[in-house]
């Protein structure tokens, strides 16, 4: 199933940073998020669209999780060419990966 | 246990007026806060007062001041709100004016400056926070570069009664916590409590998107009466703790969900959240439904606040062109790509000097990048989008222009072509003793 069955999300941006939150509907749902959406499938899943490492935060008492990853320096949102320049439609990238029922 | 009622009457500067005025009417606050100014719309107000220095300030300030002043100064809530930008000044003035014409005399304006430290920045020589590089780099093209003050800045004006405070760059969060800091007389060094009064601010300022704004996807994720969507209220006790909730009747809806949501909107380290106040730690929030749109949100601490304070330089950089064409029926894909090739070369041949250039094909590609999935049908119309940053305007309009040729010079079928050019507002960060954005306040009386 996709992740969006169990699990919303929203994107922000702050110069050259994302942060894409995940979140369980249902709080019993949240080791599952733990277990199977690491740092490296959110890099793997955004491709050239993020540049080093993803770090991941995690806020049990909100059943959530926190990705931080860098833009490439010319993507700030000041700048990028990009159409969505803020990066603020990565929420939907996410939400369409796949995980274990 | 004494409360104190803020709302948010707009999350950014092209915000809806209605629900500000609803806020105003029916939200029974004592304070309505508007935040208008994101990151670059102060290097362009900056550029507004630099042609006219009566200019400089949120152009939709006076719409929203005619719109909820007679209701605030009937209700005796106090307006606090960052539309000074560049200008606060000159928005005070505008609003001392606004306030005779409506009646309301006797309203008590304020307007803090000292935010702008373009003159400190170009005279000195600072670390640039996203490239690791000097900030005397950029020297030729600063446009603006303004610090982020804090509640701090806004507390005198509250202890002078202002009724209507303008600043300019504020941090977001403190346009929220300087009220409650005036109302519960919180030290500004308690830093727990400077914490929740952050995470209040923080879940607010962005208006709508704590309410149901920007959240509805589908039958999992719901949300009633959208288009009445109403802004937030935070109705803060005096230990700091808050309940989200809006105006009975208006549209959408406060949960655990929204403001989940909005809590983790745009932060990093949630065990670090940065402002001029405090370094907020949202990590052990709980967040709890305790009726319906009324969402408990305790939990919120924090440590010392940092010794600098973070300055948003605005510097020109460069232009961008861009051009757009439709393709559709069968094929529309390949002869957007035949088209996109066409304009790549055209580019490369006719010397155009485009330091980076970037083809899309909207609804394709254009905002993940990534081929869809197997399974996924090819589109039935496409449009292509090409930009392209240049250092000359001419240079853009060019690019631009080697899209529209593209009706009798490129494939079968184009339509629909949209040009545009614009020029690149960029912004750098940097750090600042506190002492170099020192504030002052001026109060005006209608």
């Amino acid at each position: 199933m996709k992740l969006g069955t169990i699990a919303h999300s929203r994107a922000g941006d702050k110069g050259n940073l994302l942060n894409i939150s995940v979140i369980a509907f249902d709080e019993r749902d949240y080791p599952h998020l733990v277990r199977t959406i690491t740092a490296a499938r959110v890099k793997a899943q955004l491709g050239s669209i993020v540049e080093g490492d993803v770090i991941r935060y995690e806020l049990p008492r909100l059943g959530a999780l926190n990705f931080v990853l860098a833009r490439p320096p010319r993507d700030t949102v000041t700048r990028t060419l990009a159409l969505d320049a803020h990066g603020k439609t990565l929420s939907s990238a996410i939400l369409d990966l796949e995980i274990d029922e | 246990m004494k409360r104190i009622r803020v709302g948010c009457g707009a999350g950014y500067s092209g915000d809806r007026i209605e629900p500000a005025v609803e806020l105003a009417e029916r939200g029974d606050l004592q304070y309505l806060v508007f935040e208008c100014l994101a990151e670059r719309t102060i290097a362009l107000a900056q550029q507004a007062k630099a042609r006219d220095p009566q200019a400089g300030y949120d152009p939709l300030l006076l719409d929203r001041m005619t719109a909820v002043l007679p209701a605030c100064a009937r209700r005796g809530v106090r307006v606090i709100t960052n539309m000074g930008a560049a200008n606060p000044r000159a928005a005070a003035a505008a609003v001392r004016d606004l306030a005779r014409s409506l009646g309301l005399n006797r309203l008590r304006i304020a307007a803090i400056t000292g935010d702008d430290v373009v003159e400190v920045v170009k005279r000195g020589d600072f670390t640039v926070t996203e490239t690791n590089t000097p900030s005397s780099r950029l020297a030729g093209s600063i446009i603006s570069a303004n610090a982020y003050l804090g509640a701090e800045a806004i507390l005198p004006a509250l202890a002078a009664r202002a009724d209507v405070i303008i600043a300019g760059r504020v941090a977001d969060p403190s346009l929220f916590l300087a009220p409650l800091v005036h109302e519960f007389k919180w030290s500004m060094t308690d830093w727990q409590r400077l914490g929740c009064g952050t995470l209040a601010g923080h879940l607010l300022e962005c208006a709508g998107q704590v309410t149901g704004g920007y959240f509805a996807d589908g039958p999992s994720k719901p949300v009633a009466g959208l288009a009445r969507l109403g802004f937030p209220i935070g109705d803060v006790a005096e230990d700091g703790s808050a309940i989200i909730t809006k105006v009975a009747g208006s549209g959408g809806c406060v949960t655990t969900a929204t403001c989940k949501e909005q809590l983790l909107y745009e932060i990093h380290d949630p065990a670090a959240y940065v402002t001029p106040d405090v370094v907020a730690d949202f990590s052990q929030v709980e967040v709890r439904q305790v009726a319906e749109d009324r969402v408990l949100v305790r939990g919120a601490t924090g440590r010392p606040r940092p010794d600098r304070l973070k300055v948003s330089i605005g510097y020109a950089d460069g232009f961008i062109g861009e051009g757009q064409i439709s393709y559709g029926g069968p094929g529309a894909v390949e002869r957007a790509r035949l088209a996109m090739a066409i304009v790549t070369e055209r580019v490369r041949a006719t010397k155009l000097e485009c330091e980076e250039l970037r083809c899309d094909l909207i609804g394709v590609d254009s905002l993940f990048g990534w081929v869809p999935a197997a399974g996924v049908s090819e589109p039935y119309e496409v449009r292509l989008r090409v930009a392209g940053r240049t250092r000359t305007l001419r240079d853009a309009q060019r690019l631009a222009t080697e899209v529209e040729t593209l009706y009798t010079n490129g494939p079968a079928g184009g339509g629909g072509v949209v040009k545009s050019t614009r020029d690149v507002l960029a912004v750098a960060s940097v750090l600042i003793p506190r002492a170099a954005a020192p504030w002052q306040i001026e109060t005006l009386v209608a």
